[in-house]
């Protein structure tokens, strides 16, 4: 492990912690920078799908990962950001507006959604987002002025001061951008108070609100957050999609998305990258494995849901860290190479005690 | 006569939803952890007492016995191999795991016996009672009185039998019942079998009315919003909240605007998200909020 000597206080609130980390940074930079000049037009628009997910992501995580509570009804903002979204721009709103508009509608479904949640916590909370969700899909295929329907919705071309996005590369770019925006405001937020809040309601609702942190306000806060940055991937997905229809955004990408961070890491903004690429290759992937597998095994319908759920449940067993906990391990396994101890990363159990009455 | 016969039917319809429930609150009363395969494991049950009655033609008792003897060895078998290790593990991470669960079960049994619907043949099928105008399916009398035997059946076993008791003081303080004495590992595989026996049984008095397929188990869903209604814990508060969304949604189906009828399947969320504002400890509290 690298320790640094901390001398000014810059060096403590700085994204990069040393000129390693700033080297590997500006070397990834690079390669995102100029992957779509080396891809051709398929990855490039896999890769921008990656990058959606990731910014959902970041939403989901901000909640589940650093404030601990969970949704089960993520899905619901990512529709309900790329149906806002569509519907500004087809009424005539630019992208720009359009886009932050449709982020602004999820923040205050969000926040609205958020209020019950300080009296609810962990599975009724899950439950209650689930059910939430359910009745946004019913909403979104009956109110056909708005939504077309069950017909569904055709998204409009985006562009910015008629400079077209449309083409793989330029859409590429753009998502690119919102991303890394969209790391820096969630990055920017971890380290001031509400984000040390959260934290502490994470670790200990009792003792954070011990030490005077407002519940209410910081639950609420980090729901309305979260609900806007999968709103804003949501908008950018409309695009990548290019044609809304309800059954898009079912309970399946809800748990598509806490797979993602679960995957990935909790607790980590690069457990939500890691986690976006796991996704996003995992259909390639299952491609794959089906041609490479005897016909008989690789033609089963249904295969792909059931390996989703094989790699959730392996992961939660294994390795609940997720990818990014198990990287740690590694780097911790070579910088102390002879005296790595296992069990320095070891969960720690504790025995359930009800919170019920008998 | 026809809000008679919409009652009856949303009475069949709300014990479907309170059997499925009452395995949940089977699982959270003994182990605190929350099964969302519940669902599944129902889908399960139909898809393996449909292989032993139609497929191999056994009787439909023996059908029915030699499903719960096989869904009680899944159950023992999924403790083991995918819960056990969880135990001691945040509850969030139990909640995912059983997610992946479903999806793993539905995969499975999409695989062998496919996404074809499915008839299960039961002695009692295509019967129909009937006093004067009203008449009632056989399959609708048979979920209500083995809801009904079911819920008492477990609440008897949780008050009566030492293995009951040793399970409510599993759950209330696992650390407290290893100290008595209590065997809490097998208690908990014990927990498993017996709700996989009684999703098992969900499934096939359920099969009759909607047909088999590897997706039926979203009714899982519905059913648990009717557990955290009914207050997650209480067995009769599952039981009565599945009767009330089952009621609500036939009566909401029947009486919503054409064009709108598809709300009538967010009855048991909209029940649920009102019930979370107004009362979320649900309609038997068996929870408290903690104290420092």
């Amino acid at each position: 492990m690298r320790f640094v000597l901390k001398t000014r206080y810059a060096q403590d609130v700085d994204f990069f912690k040393h000129n390693g980390q700033r080297f590997w940074y500006a070397l990834l930079g690079l390669f995102v920078f100029v992957a779509p000049f080396l891809l051709d037009d398929f990855y490039t628009g896999e890769l921008s799908l990656v990058f959606i997910y990731a910014i959902a992501g970041i939403g989901l995580m901000l909640l589940v990962g650093y404030t601990g509570l969970v949704s089960l009804g993520h899905a619901a903002f990512l529709a309900i950001g790329a149906y806002a979204h569509a519907y500004f721009m087809t009424e005539g709103a630019p992208f720009i507006v359009s886009l932050i508009g449709a982020t602004a509608v999820c923040v205050v479904i969000g926040a609205i959604v958020g209020i019950p949640s300080l009296r609810m916590t962990g599975i009724y909370l899950a439950v209650a987002t689930l059910a939430f969700a359910q009745i946004v899909e019913k909403v979104l295929a009956h109110w056909e002025s708005v939504t077309g329907g069950h017909r569904g919705m055709a998204v409009p071309e985006p562009e910015i001061f008629s400079w077209s996005l449309g083409t793989p590369r330029a859409f590429y770019f753009l998502v690119l951008l919102v991303l890394i925006g969209a790391l820096f405001v969630a990055l920017n937020l971890l380290r001031s108070p509400t984000g040390r809040a959260m934290i502490a309601i994470r670790d200990s609702e009792i003792s954070a609100q011990a030490m005077g942190i407002h519940l209410a306000r910081v639950k609420t806060t980090s729901f309305a957050v979260s609900a806007g940055f999968t709103g804003l991937a949501g908008g950018l997905l409309a695009h990548k999609i290019g044609y809304l229809a309800p059954d898009a955004f079912t309970i399946l990408i809800s748990i598509q998305l806490l797979l993602m961070v679960v995957v990935g890491g909790l607790g980590s903004m690069h457990g939500v990258i890691y986690g976006a690429v796991f996704i996003g290759l995992l259909p390639q992937g299952i491609a794959f494995l089906r041609e490479s597998l005897p016909a008989g095994i690789g033609q089963i319908p249904g295969l792909e849901p059931g390996i989703f759920g094989l790699i959730l449940v392996l992961f939660l067993v294994y390795e609940p860290l997720g990818i990014f906990g198990r990287w740690i391990k590694i780097r911790l396994f070579f910088s102390e190479f002879p005296l790595y101890r296992k069990s320095t990363y070891k969960r720690q159990k504790s025995y359930l005690r009800t919170e019920r009455v008998h | 006569m026809e809000l008679v016969q919409l009652l009856i039917s949303g009475i069949s319809q709300g014990c479907v939803y309170g059997l499925i429930a009452l395995g949940f609150v089977l699982i959270y009363k003994a182990t605190e952890m929350v099964n969302f395969a519940q669902g599944d494991l129902m889908m399960l049950g139909a898809f393996i007492a449909f292989g032993f009655i139609n497929v191999l033609g056994w009787p439909f008792l023996w059908g029915f016995l030699a499903t719960l003897a096989v869904m009680g060895v899944v159950g023992v078998t999924l403790e083991r191999l995918l819960l056990r290790p969880m135990i001691g593990e945040p509850p969030f991470a139990v909640l995912m795991l059983t997610i992946g669960l479903g999806f793993i079960l539905r995969a499975v049994a999409g695989a062998i016996w496919g996404y074809e619907d499915k008839t299960l043949s039961t002695p009692y099928g295509g019967g129909v009672a009937r006093w004067g105008e009203i008449s009632v399916g056989y399959e609708n009398i048979a979920v209500v009185l083995g809801t009904l035997a079911l819920c008492v059946l477990v609440f008897v076993f949780f008050r009566k039998t030492r293995v009951g008791i040793a399970m409510q003081a599993a759950s209330q303080n696992q650390l407290a019942a290893y100290y008595v004495g209590i065997p809490v590992k097998w208690i908990f595989a014990l927990v498993w079998a017996m709700s996989a026996m009684i999703s098992a049984t969900a499934g096939i008095l359920v099969a009759p009315l909607s047909l088999i397929n590897p997706i039926m188990g979203f009714v899982g869903i519905k059913a648990f919003a009717a557990a955290i209604v009914g207050g997650f814990g209480s067995l009769p508060g599952a039981f009565l909240a599945g009767l009330m969304i089952g009621i609500v949604e036939q009566f909401a189906k029947h009486g919503l605007p054409s064009g709108l009828e598809g709300f009538s399947e967010t009855t048991a969320y909209v029940i649920l998200l009102i019930m979370l504002f107004i009362r979320p400890e649900g309609i038997f509290a068996t929870m408290q909020r903690k104290k420092v």
